[in-house]
């Protein structure tokens, strides 16, 4: 456990628990809409795409592309006195997710947009894993 | 409102009233609002208006995939809708929208996923923004921009000349916050925030306060002021968490709203003569620009480095200095109103020659909320 995290910890809602399940066991859940195929992230009991109300989860692949960051030189209390990267991906799936990059070093030259990434999940409660990236064969 | 002008259509509860912990507050409006498209037999396609309260307007429209034209977040307690009604009835007969929706849900039993502000623990940006180490706009607004400089190729010398620009034109006003001159190198010197921006792109904090007053254009005539009339009107809402934009380097919510306001105003962008793009950071104006449809994709951040926008130059943008230099109070709207204003009536300290049309440009959140007001003295 990484008893050092001070930041915010996520409260599941019915919609978002199984992704958070699936984060506590090292796995990436998002939805697929069942009538017209669309990837749904944050997950919700219907299709934003079409509004159908079948939608299911899955395990997704965890693999994507670094799409655009900034290096927060004034971190908040809590998460140390670095300046690190707030970061989106995008998955290979489809849909962006802000997180954060580990394994790496917190500097433009070493960010580079589009460079491949993989899931890395940090337990930060008994509860609560946050997926963070990193690169991949980093 | 005209009697009989505007009807309801489609009503409908939540599939189960009483104890339902299994849905979170906002998963209620949305099981009332597909019931009641189903009971009328729309899709949320089918919506371009939206009202609520208790949730924000923003996260309701985006929850269900709706692209908006008009919102209403009027919160007034539990007769709240009943406003919302009435106020979709007038949106409606003036053709800022076709089909309102107006919702409501509300865990008050069960108390799940209630959230109340943005951030709130177990809101959709409190589980997959908030643990990610964020310090305010400074953090988050910014985080397209690298994308947008990948795409477009836009530089960190064009970024910084936004500041430059506004600069020069904060030194023309008396009541400029910063008036001494600045340069590119000044500008990429200072304190890094949060990277690629630093201090001199962040906008100011300061205190501050505005108000405007607006009668008929009939009665208008009875004040001894300069009249400036509403030429056309544009508001749109994307989404309440920035990592849920459909695309960071462009924003959904200027185009929706910009593109109603010219349409309703029927001119075109050779018609005006002066421009307020509000500029919280240094990348909105270049966003606000090629959104709105002053310059191409790509091209604004050349077309301010190349003083277009300076004094002087055919566009003059930011006219106060904006808030990067003349002041930036939190909600800082309100400023770029009245200096449209003062330039239709001529009163501005940096005065645009014979200004006749004016577009003012404001952003709601990050990039979650947009309104355009267009302007003319004639």
């Amino acid at each position: 456990m990484a008893d050092d995290y001070k930041g915010p910890v996520p409260v599941p809602t019915p919609e978002t628990q199984d992704f958070w399940d699936g984060a506590k066991r090292g796995e990436l859940r998002l939805q697929r809409c069942d009538d017209c195929s669309n990837v749904i992230f944050p997950a919700r009991s219907f299709c934003p795409a079409c509004a159908c109300r079948s939608v299911s989860n899955f395990t997704a692949s965890g693999k994507g592309k670094l799409y655009s960051y900034v290096i927060n030189h004034r971190p908040p209390p809590g998460f140390g006195p670095d300046p690190h990267a707030i970061a989106i991906v995008e998955l290979d799936e489809g849909p962006r997710m802000m997180t954060n990059i580990i394994d790496c070093e917190q500097t433009p030259e070493a960010l580079v947009l589009d460079m491949p990434v993989e899931v890395a999940f940090t337990p930060i409660t008994d509860e609560i894993s946050l997926p963070k990236f990193r690169p991949v064969g980093g | 409102m005209e009697p009989r002008s505007v009807a309801i259509v489609g009503a409908a509860e939540t599939t189960e009233l009483g104890r339902i912990p299994g849905l979170s507050q906002i998963q209620l409006h949305a099981d009332a609002a597909l019931n009641a498209m189903e009971d009328c037999g729309l899709s949320p396609s089918d919506i371009d208006g939206v009202a609520t309260a208790g949730e924000a307007p923003a996260a309701i429209a985006h929850y269900l995939g709706i692209t908006p034209t008009w919102v209403d977040g009027t919160a007034v307690g539990g007769c709240s809708f009943m406003l919302h009604v009435r106020h979709a009835a007038a949106a409606i007969n003036e053709g800022l929208c076709d089909v309102a929706l107006v919702t409501h849900g509300e865990s008050g039993r069960s108390r799940v996923g209630r959230g109340g502000f943005a951030g709130a623990p177990a809101s959709l940006a409190g589980q997959y923004e908030a643990p990610y180490g964020l310090s305010g706009p400074p953090s988050m607004f910014t985080l397209g921009v690298l994308r947008y400089m990948k795409e477009t190729g836009m530089t960190h010398e064009q970024l910084a000349s936004v500041s430059v620009v506004q600069r020069e034109w904060a030194a023309l006003n008396p009541r400029s916050t910063f008036k001494d001159p600045i340069t590119v190198d000044d500008v990429l010197n200072s304190r890094m925030i949060a990277y690629p921006f630093r201090l001199l792109q962040c906008c100011l904090v300061t205190d501050g306060g505005g108000a405007l007053i607006l009668v008929s254009k009939e009665r208008a005539r009875d004040f001894p002021t300069k009249p400036v009339y509403l030429l056309g009107t544009g508001e749109s809402v994307e989404t309440p968490m920035i990592s849920q934009m459909e695309d960071m380097t462009t924003s959904r919510a200027f185009r929706v709203a910009g593109s109603r306001a010219f349409a309703e105003a029927g001119i075109t962008h050779d018609d005006v003569d002066h421009v307020m793009i509000y500029d919280a950071f240094a990348h909105l104006p270049i966003y606000g620009l090629e959104d709105l449809g002053f310059v191409g994709r790509g091209e604004a951040g050349a077309f301010i480095e190349a003083r277009n926008t300076a004094p002087g130059g055919p566009l003059p943008v930011n006219t106060n200095g904006g808030g990067l230099s003349y002041m930036h109070s939190g909600m800082y709207g309100m400023y770029a109103l009245q200096e449209s204003v003062r330039q239709m009536r001529g009163t501005a300290p940096a005065q645009v020659p014979d200004a006749k049309i004016s577009v003012c440009h404001g952003v709601g959140g990050m990039f979650m909320a947009s309104g355009t007001i267009i302007m003319t003295n004639e």
